[in-house]
């Protein structure tokens, strides 16, 4: 359960509850995100993981403290949060389905110099389909949009809700492959439900079980003990 | 032929100034999911403003006309962004307290007006070629009608624009789809929705000059009162939906004028109009609940 203290953390949340509604979502939860690397955020459906995904971008309301890079995040609105250089893929994509592609890029330009060379170096197909709306794109197309967008701009982290959810087997490797490239660029703290894909990517892992933090450690080593991964995740490691 | 041509013209006259009070309606709506009740007495502060600028200069027309127009548009600006930082801002998401505190701006601006100016109608100061006709297809058309066609073109025309081809149409478009991924991509969307607040202020203040040449005088009432067509309005055309406004002010401006007219000389039933825009809103609400092109929901 204790956390590397040898590196620095980039990311430090600390006891945060956030209700919705009558239920009680985060329950103190608390975890840090070292410096480079991709850290997976780990656990059963319903566990709490994209709320705090959501949580630290102040897109619910949350109690506690939240820092990055030694800055406070939770007296400040989204948008500011962002702009400290913080990505956000969301689950559901959340394209903006009547903009074309180009203007969902547009859109996510925040630095002076967007990177579009690296996204349309990985995503080739995107430069193609410019002007097509974005919501005439398959799934995996607009996966490729939500990641781009992350992509564009110099980042100190970036926050990924299941990337490869719903998405074919080559759609996969593609999307794994693009995020491999962001984490040489930024850290990244990855919610995924594919395990192979966090096993891949992530070196550290932060697993939630009803809403608290069950297990921290790294990655290789909860999925190599069957019974711990059992016990946390609801499946075998192997 | 020529009774239609007239009716046709009038009619569009009539959603043109549904437009121009609808459009702001339409995209606050969209941005924010605000309903502001409030949102006539722009249309008030631009009919008066615009009188009491054109009843002041010392100029002919058309310039004295122009620099009220102008006038009126700055003051709808300024009025409808204070609204929005002072009362609109502080109660975002509280939709209840939104109703309630616009619905008491507007009954209080009325009585505010009617306290200084009084609550009769005042004659509007009309440039002269507004209140000449001009003859087509043997219809006498009223200038006034086609001067509101024009300038509720313009806006359309500007707004669309502004919607397509500017940085901050780009965020009020994606904004209207889902604003919370705009925020998430680090835009302050806040400011986004009070320009959009402003520029509906700048088109409904039009709307109440344009208004006061099309009846031909202020009214303290004139804003609520075309407030619940412009309602009725952005209903139909689909909430949030800007084009679905455009069109859905031509037909119930249309609808208005031809019922009115027939029901009235052939019943003697002067307000069928007004009821069958109501009727109208009925049908569309039980056959496409989202209205002509709005999005439909779950």
């Amino acid at each position: 359960m204790s956390a590397p203290t040898a590196t620095r953390n980039l990311l430090e949340v600390d006891d945060v509850h956030v209700h919705l509604g009558e239920s009680h979502i985060l329950q103190g939860v608390s975890f840090h995100v070292p410096v480079g690397g991709v850290t997976a955020l780990l656990g059963r459906n319903g566990a709490g993981k994209t709320t705090t995904i959501k949580a630290i971008l102040g897109l619910v309301g949350r109690s506690g403290s939240i820092r990055l890079s030694e800055r406070e995040l939770t007296r400040m609105p989204t948008h500011q949060i962002v702009r400290l250089g913080v990505g956000y893929v969301p689950e559901e994509r959340e394209i903006f389905s009547e903009l074309s592609v180009a203007e969902n890029l547009k859109l996510a330009e925040r630095d002076k110099a967007p990177r579009y060379d690296l996204v349309f170096e990985l995503f080739p197909e995107l430069e193609q389909r410019r002007a097509q709306a974005a919501g005439s794109l398959s799934g995996g197309q607009q996966q490729m949009v939500a990641i781009a967008r992350a992509l564009l701009n110099d980042n100190q982290i970036i926050l990924v809700d299941e990337p490869t959810k719903g998405l074919s087997p080559l759609m996969v490797t593609n999307a794994t492959t693009a995020l491999k490239r962001a984490a040489q660029a930024a850290t990244l703290l990855l919610v995924e439900q594919n395990l192979q894909v966090a096993r891949t990517l992530a070196d550290k892992v932060v697993v939630l079980d009803q809403g608290r933090v069950a297990y921290t450690g790294d990655v290789a080593e909860l999925l190599a003990d069957p019974a711990l991964a059992r016990l946390y995740l609801g499946v075998g490691g192997h | 032929m020529s009774t239609i041509i007239l009716l046709l013209v009038t009619g569009l006259g009539l959603g043109a100034l549904y437009f121009l009070i609808a459009s702001g309606l339409s995209l606050t709506y969209g941005l924010m999911r605000v309903l502001n009740f409030a949102h006539g007495i722009f249309l008030t502060v631009g009919g008066y403003a615009s009188w009491w600028i054109a009843v002041r200069l010392p100029l002919e027309d058309p310039w004295r006309f122009l620099v009220a127009l102008v006038g009126c548009m700055l003051v709808g600006a300024i009025v409808a962004a204070a609204v929005e930082v002072s009362l609109i801002r502080p109660l975002y998401r509280r939709h209840i307290e939104q109703v309630l505190v616009t619905v008491g701006l507007a009954l209080a601006f009325t009585a505010l007006v009617q306290g200084i100016f009084g609550a009769d109608p005042i004659s509007y100061p009309a440039p002269r070629w507004t209140q000449g006709v001009t003859q087509l297809a043997g219809a006498n058309i009223p200038n006034s009608r086609l001067l509101a066609i024009a300038v509720a073109a313009a806006v359309f025309l500007l707004l669309s624009a502004f919607l397509r081809f500017t940085r901050w149409g780009l965020i009020v478009r994606a904004g209207v789809e889902n604003r919370a991924m705009v925020t998430a991509l680090g835009i302050d969307v806040q400011r986004a929705f009070t320009l959009v607040f402003a520029l509906g202020g700048v088109a409904a203040a039009l709307a109440g000059a344009l208004g006061a040449l099309y009846f031909g005088n202020i009214d303290p009432q004139r804003g609520t009162a075309t407030l619940i067509f412009a309602f009725i309005v952005i209903v139909i055309g689909g909430l949030g939906s800007f084009t679905g406004s455009v069109l859905a002010a031509v037909v119930v401006g249309l609808l208005q004028q031809f019922i009115n007219y027939y029901a009235s000389v052939y019943w003697g039933f002067s307000a069928a109009g007004d009821l069958s825009v109501v009727l109208l809103l009925a049908v569309v609400l039980l056959w496409r609940p989202q209205g002509l092109l709005g999005r439909s929901v779950g």
